[in-house]
């Protein structure tokens, strides 16, 4: 059985806000695993409660239905400080808006998680460098984010959620601020590390942009509609060539 | 992350704006520095007060002319000489406490070696003088008897005389030198004890009084401008005192309820009671400078909790990329210390030039106490602690995903 177990499981999964005595549940009773390996696209239409879902798996925020269990291990039993450092060497958060240090360089914001690991600074530099190759950002790394095109930022950014080589990545539209042929790049940046075994899982309202992952979740309201997978569709390519 | 890897943060956070920091941490370093001056020149005028009151000598008591009534009316204190050399030797004789005494007369004159000369105090006094005050020869000897008592052409200088009117190589001892116009012989040399006291010649008594003052009408022969007096030990100081007081009056017949014609005087206790006093104002001038500490604690503390605010956005990255709340304070804490640390240390070298440059421009003594530093760098530490921990508080804190949504 433990051979079989899944990297995440979500067990009807719910999430309701409470302000001034009003309710909004962003998620409904959602209930779906994520494999090692595996390459998600999380799709719904703005408001459907994509990214409240993320940050429950990302360890941001609790459920407050339901059960997430990483590993096997229901995070909620976790402390604050145990889902931080997990955070740190589990989880890679890519963002739509970069989320890069403006006042570090680049080869500083990717070596940041390594800081909350226990990691040298010596080791982080160099780790860092290797997490800078891997996404073809090396030559850049001494710029400032402000020095930067939204392309090059977001790869930095998931140079970034490399570094410490988490179990998987959460990417919350990385394409939504860039342009379709930027997009397509970092998208093929995320195929590419797939299939060198990283698990990813990838929110977009962009369908073509779903298409070219094997599994599709789609959400309504919170709810979860449909999951399919389909045949792959991914570009054979390597990255950073 | 370790405190250095937050020290690491906080010094580049700091270093992105300079000025900002310089005028966060001013008033730390305004604070400190006042401190450490204040120390600086307490301590000093500590130092120079006990200086003086080494050289004066253990357990010694003076005793001035006092209270003089002359056709009844009260003339000002010590406008005439009540002592006599007879008292000297009643106090010695008959107060067992006491242990030496010499009466002194004292004026200033030119003394004179080959081409130098000098202008100083003239002391004729007896040998006792020194056993009163402790003080010791260089070389030389002191007054003999016969010299005393047939007024020896016999002279001691203090060791700023001896400086000015010889040259480094130069023995003093058997060197004649001249105070007005008589030619004496210098017999000895005193140890160093204070440069106020060191500038002076002694003679003895006899020749002070018959080669120096003639035969001035208003001196009476026997006469002393002073008389001090060595108390064997420092609990007896009380004692001694109103015995000699009690002796005097019977000897000058000071009638009951009138001011006595002398006065006793303790002058260690004396200069004690002024450095008590130096102590307060020393003390009152540092809660001053602490009220400058506590604004600028207030001012770090406004700073920081701005700062938090304006990095709202990136503690919400930290956390999301897995700091835990007490490493953000920890952040926060390191960059409040730092600025503390940095202005206390900016307040100590600024304290130490300002009181350095008091020295040389006042000419006061100051004294840099190491403990006084480490003082004002524990206070900027604590200042740091209690005024960076509500913001540090504060941003550990928030919620990661609220934080990531501001701007
Ligand atoms: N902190 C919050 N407090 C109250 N409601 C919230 C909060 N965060 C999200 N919501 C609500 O939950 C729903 C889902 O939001 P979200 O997960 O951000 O959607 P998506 O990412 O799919 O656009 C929305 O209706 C949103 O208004
Ligand atoms: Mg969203």
């Amino acid at each position: 059985m433990t051979a079989t177990l899944p990297l995440i499981s979500l067990r009807s999964v719910g999430r309701t806000y409470r302000t001034d005595g009003i309710a909004v549940t962003a998620v409904r009773n959602v209930t779906f695993d994520v494999d090692q390996g595996e390459i998600l696209a999380v799709m719904g239409p703005s408001g459907s409660g994509k990214s409240t879902l993320m940050n429950m798996i990302g360890l941001l925020d609790l459920p407050s239905e339901g059960a997430i269990y990483l590993e096997g291990t229901n995070v909620a039993d976790l402390s604050e400080d145990r889902r931080s450092t997990l955070r740190a060497r589990s989880i890679g958060f890519v963002f739509q808006s970069y989320n890069l240090l403006a006042r570090h360089n680049a080869i500083e914001n990717v070596a940041l998680p390594l800081v909350y690991c226990g990691v040298g600074h010596k080791e982080r530099l160099g780790r860092a460098e290797q997490s800078l190759e891997a996404v073809g950002m090396l030559h850049r790394a001494h710029h400032f984010p402000r020095q930067l095109s939204g392309g090059e930022q977001q790869r930095v950014a998931i140079a970034r959620a490399l570094i410490a080589s988490p179990l998987i990545i959460l990417a919350d539209e990385p394409t939504g601020a860039l342009d379709s042929r930027t997009g397509a790049e970092i998208l093929a940046l995320f195929a590419a590390l797939n299939q060198r075994g990283q698990t990813v899982v990838m929110i977009t309202h962009d369908p073509r942009i779903a298409m070219q992952c094997r599994r599709t979740i789609r959400l309504h309201d919170g709810e979860l509609v449909s999951d399919e997978t389909i045949a792959p569709l991914l570009p054979r390519r390597s990255i950073g060539s | 992350m370790t405190m250095l890897q937050g020290f690491r943060i906080a010094l580049h956070a700091l270093r992105l704006n300079p000025l900002r920091s310089f005028l966060t941490m001013l008033g730390i370093v305004i604070g400190v520095a006042s401190i450490v001056t204040v120390f600086a020149i307490g301590a000093g005028a500590q130092l120079r007060l006990q200086e003086q009151i080494r050289s004066i000598g253990a357990n010694v008591l003076m005793i001035m002319p006092g209270a003089v009534y002359q056709g009844g009316v009260r003339l000002k204190d010590g406008s005439k000489l009540t002592m006599t050399e007879s008292d000297v030797q009643a106090i010695l004789e008959q107060i067992p406490e006491i242990q030496a005494a010499a009466g002194s007369i004292a004026g200033t004159a030119q003394v004179i070696h080959e081409g130098k000369n000098w202008n100083t105090t003239i002391n004729g006094t007896t040998t006792g003088h020194f056993m009163v005050r402790d003080w010791q020869l260089s070389s030389g000897r002191y007054f003999s008897n016969a010299e005393e008592a047939a007024a020896g052409k016999v002279v001691i200088l203090g060791s700023t005389v001896a400086r000015e009117l010889f040259a480094p190589g130069d023995d003093p001892i058997g060197a004649q030198i001249r105070i007005m116009k008589v030619p004496l012989e210098v017999v000895g040399v005193l140890d160093r004890k204070d440069p106020a006291q060191d500038d002076v010649a002694f003679v003895p008594l006899t020749t002070a009084k018959l080669r120096f003052l003639g035969s001035a009408s208003n001196i009476n022969r026997d006469s002393v401008a002073y008389i001090i007096a060595k108390v064997a030990a420092d609990g007896q100081m009380a004692g001694a005192r109103s015995e000699i007081e009690s002796l005097l009056r019977q000897r000058h017949r000071v009638p009951a309820g009138q001011d006595d014609d002398f006065k006793v005087q303790d002058p260690a206790a004396a200069m004690e009671a002024q450095q008590g006093a130096i102590r307060t104002v020393a003390l009152l001038l540092v809660a001053i400078a602490s009220v400058s500490l506590l604004v600028g604690g207030i001012s770090i503390m406004n700073v920081m909790i701005v700062s938090v605010t304006e990095r709202t956005r990136e503690i919400g990255i930290r956390r999301a990329l897995g700091g835990r709340m007490r490493d953000i304070r920890l952040q926060f804490l390191c960059e409040a210390l730092v600025l503390c640390l940095l202005g206390g240390a900016i307040g100590v070298l600024s304290g130490v030039t300002l009181s350095m440059t008091v020295a040389r421009m006042a000419g006061w003594i100051t004294s840099i106490d190491s403990e006084a530093i480490a003082l004002a760098l524990a206070f900027s530490i604590a200042t740091g602690l209690i005024f960076g921990f509500y913001p540090a508080h504060k941003a550990s804190k928030l919620s990661p995903i609220e934080a990531l949504k501001t701007e």
